[in-house]
């Protein structure tokens, strides 16, 4: 399960906890010492916030806890107490995350940093409330850095790792981390919970300087402004966002220092790469069957390799294609779809053929599929049905 | 490649809007009759248009369709030929919406073109507020009272045809004043707004404007920064707290008068000004309070000084003033400066007195914006016998 591979003997002061992703989150902000976290309930997500308001009761958290009559006051609560200087926490799932559109829109623009869960779930109509990765998919082009986690140890370790990016001033951009809804936010897992002091060494105070919305330093924040302005604001936001891939090796550099735990490649794991013949990619939690697939196939000497994206944004285009390149054919799972997207493929398949038609080596084929809409599961013999298909359009595997 | 015509309306936000509209769309129609192709549109940077904002809307015209996509190819015309000023205070300069700085009213007018202005001056007045420029052109004079409605109405007071008119002659290959008539009559159904266009066409002169003439001063420029040179967060200082005044004969420090906005002045934005009797000013705080622009710095001694940095011309403060001649609202033609008009009081209070009763008395006091039901009405009759009269 784990991704994480021990450099070192784990520091006795860490402690072991048997926690959802979503509670693992939960931690992640105590440790972190949030100061303002605002809720409003919706499946998924609402893993964390009764987590967080658990751990508010029990006094061991200190914290401003808003309840907020819906996303959008929930969203609007923590961009304005992150302008004035709080670290802020906040999340929703579905549907909820696009009734806070308007507000998700603006927190980028105004370089609000935020660490906010998504725990995906599929949009409205049907009321289904299994996974789906179309709800964080949709801020992916405002300004959003955005993660998906397959593991709760991954959830802490990396909601630490984004407050440490989205405050450092040369970033305020807010964090999305996305948690699959059932997969990860209810399952319980084994987790090593990182000593206060490590964290403290890990993360510094967040510190908004000159844009910090005070009485001593009077500003306007958010003027209205006309075409002489936009187009500069927007190229500021494009620097940041690139920045951002710099920032987030920096942070997985000093974690793996201070914590002892590495990640390897922050942006994409790689499993069973080394000799692959065709490689599936995909985000989140089918990376467990995708392994263990794989696992049987390689007993069958169908070399087939796992690429499991991370950072959806900022997109290490340049590093992907690179990598991408020594295979012979990819195939891409979205556990999303965008119907009338160029050959009908999901979010992903489509920015990783973007990404490798720009780069200047070898170029695989990418074939894209969808699978595990709504929350149903991708099974040991879906994946092996899209790694032979794959295969079989690139006349590569067997004929099975 | 046929011939492009481009004419501009510099008009009044609100007040003007529906004028300018009128006067744009009919150069296209009226162009049409004679079969030339056409657009007419307002300058989307304007709006939201707010109370006399200076604004912009534009005529293009051209023989075909290659010649008028070569003229729509621009956001909005770097040339033109005929530039419009539908009021006659906007010569001192248009600051919009759409930019930062001051642009000259004559900035846009191609060498040998005409600077239409309505207005009961005469042209050294105009000359005075005009900024000079470089190339030679004409300026003609459209007598009339400047024409002032709301944002849905306008006032029918010919103002619109008569400029049709004028236009058929200051620029006969665009059209001629009887395809400008049929436009009239095809729109508005009146013949007698056709005579109007007619009575104009008849009567509108130009006199040459050469380089050496205008007002010499250097427009206000603003220099953009770049976007790494920009502040992150959309985020901008605010304007710093005022300081206390100091009397130009006493030298004594008192009173406040608040920092503004560094880079937005409101010097074009006003078709009148307040001037004030400082030596019946009671101080009741009135004019200062209710001011929407906050205005009026506090003298040393409690007076209310409107400061033109920050005036918008609204009438507020003559309005809510309870003193008769304290505060009087005058055409901002009047005025060649921004300068202080207590400190002008404070040095010589005879001067002051004697420059004020010629201020109120000889110039006419403007109104915009509607005030009552059927203001209007009663305003076109005499309108219009102003404009009979030329």
């Amino acid at each position: 399960m784990a991704t994480a591979t021990y450099v070192e003997e784990q520091r006795s002061t860490d402690k072991t906890a048997l926690i959802t992703g979503s509670e693992a989150i939960a931690v992640a902000c105590k440790l972190a010492d949030v100061d303002v976290i605002t809720a409003y309930p919706i499946r998924p997500y609402d893993t964390v916030m009764q987590y967080i308001c658990k751990l508010v009761a029990n006094g061991e958290m200190d914290c401003e806890y808003i309840v907020a009559e819906g996303e959008h006051s929930q969203f609007e609560i923590v961009k304005h107490a992150s302008a004035c200087g709080a670290r802020v926490f906040c999340g929703s799932s579905g549907v909820g995350w696009m009734y806070a559109m308007e507000a998700l829109t603006v927190t980028p623009a105004l370089r609000i940093p935020m660490v906010a869960m998504v725990g995906n779930r599929a949009l409205d109509d049907p009321g289904a409330f299994g996974v789906e990765h179309n709800d964080a998919l949709t801020v992916r082009d405002l300004g959003w850095q955005l993660v998906w986690v397959d593991s709760a140890q991954e959830a802490l370790d990396t909601a630490l790792i984004a407050y440490r990016v989205s405050e450092d001033r040369r970033i305020f951009l807010p964090c999305a981390i996305s948690c699959d809804g059932a997969f990860l936010t209810h399952s319980q897992a084994l987790v090593k919970v990182p000593s206060q002091e490590k964290v403290n060494e890990f993360l510094p105070r967040y510190n908004r300087a000159d844009l910090l919305l005070h009485p001593d330093n009077p500003i306007t924040v958010a003027p209205q402004g006309n075409e002489d302005w936009v187009m500069e604001i927007r190229r500021q936001n494009y620097a940041a966002m690139e920045r951002s891939s710099l920032v987030l090796k920096e942070a997985y550099a000093d974690f793996e220092r201070i914590f002892g735990r590495s990640y390897g490649n922050p942006f994409f794991e790689e499993y069973e790469t080394e000799d692959a013949d065709i490689v599936l990619m995909g985000m989140g939690t089918l990376s467990t069957p995708v392994k263990v697939a794989i696992r049987q196939m390689r007993k069958e000497g169908k070399r087939v390799g796992f690429v499991r994206m991370r950072w959806f944004r900022p997109f290490a285009a340049a590093e992907l294609a690179k990598s991408l390149g020594r295979f012979k054919a990819v195939g891409v799972i979205d556990r999303d779809y965008s119907f009338g997207s160029p050959y009908m493929s999901g979010v992903v398949a489509t920015e990783v053929r973007t990404a490798l038609y720009c780069a200047p080596g070898p170029k695989p084929p990418v074939l894209g599929f969808i699978a595990g809409l709504g929350g149903r599961e991708v099974t040991v013999p879906d994946v092996e049905k899209v790694a032979n298909s794959v295969g079989r359009a690139f006349l590569l595997v067997g004929k099975n | 490649m046929g011939r492009l015509y481009a004419i501009e309306v510099i008009y009044r936000g609100i007040f003007q809007k529906q004028l300018a509209t009128r006067i744009t769309r009919s150069i296209v129609l009226a162009a049409h009759e004679e079969g030339k192709l056409g657009i007419s549109f307002g300058r989307y940077g304007d709006s939201p248009e707010r109370n006399g904002i200076p604004a912009k809307g534009f005529a293009i015209v051209a023989d075909d369709q290659l010649t008028l996509e070569e003229g729509m190819a621009k956001y909005e015309p770097k040339e033109v030929d005929v530039t419009i000023a539908v009021d006659d205070t906007l010569c001192k300069g248009v600051e919009s919406w759409a930019w930062y700085g001051l642009q000259p009213v004559n900035k846009l007018l191609k060498p040998g073109g005409t600077l239409l202005v309505t207005s009961r001056e005469q042209p050294e007045t105009i000359l005075q507020m005009a900024h000079r420029k470089e190339t030679p052109y004409n300026l003609a004079i459209l007598k009339g009272t400047v024409s002032f409605s709301g944002l849905w109405v306008y006032k029918d007071d010919h103002t619109d045809v008569r400029i049709l008119g004028a236009i058929a002659k200051i620029l006969p290959g665009l059209f001629t004043l009887k395809s400008v008539q049929k436009t009239i009559v095809d729109q508005w159904n009146d013949s007698v707004k056709a005579e109007s266009a007619a009575r104009a066409y008849e009567r509108i002169s130009s006199v040459a404007v050469q380089p050496d003439q205008g007002n010499p001063e250097t427009p206000y420029k603003f220099n953009f920064p770049k976007w790494h040179e920009m502040g992150e967060g959309i985020a901008i200082p605010s304007i710093p707290a005022g300081k206390a005044i100091k009397d130009p004969t006493t030298h004594e420090s008192g009173g406040f008068r608040p920092d503004r906005n560094p880079t937005f002045k409101k010097y074009t934005t006003r078709t009148m000004r307040p001037v004030v009797n400082f030596d019946t000013c009671i101080k009741c705080t009135l004019c200062w309070l209710q001011c929407p622009d906050s205005c009026f710095d506090v003298t040393p001694e409690g007076l209310y000084d409107a400061n033109m940095q920050a005036c918008c011309g609204c009438g507020v403060c003559e309005a809510v003033c309870p003193v008769k001649d304290c505060v009087t609202m005058v055409n901002e033609t009047a005025f060649e400066d921004n300068a202080s008009q207590w400190e002008a009081w404070r040095k010589d209070k005879k001067g002051y007195e004697a420059w004020l009763a010629d201020k109120i008395k000889s110039r006419p006091e403007r109104s915009h914006g509607f005030r009552y039901r059927g203001q209007y009405e009663e305003q076109v009759p005499e309108m219009l016998e102003v404009a009979r009269k030329g």
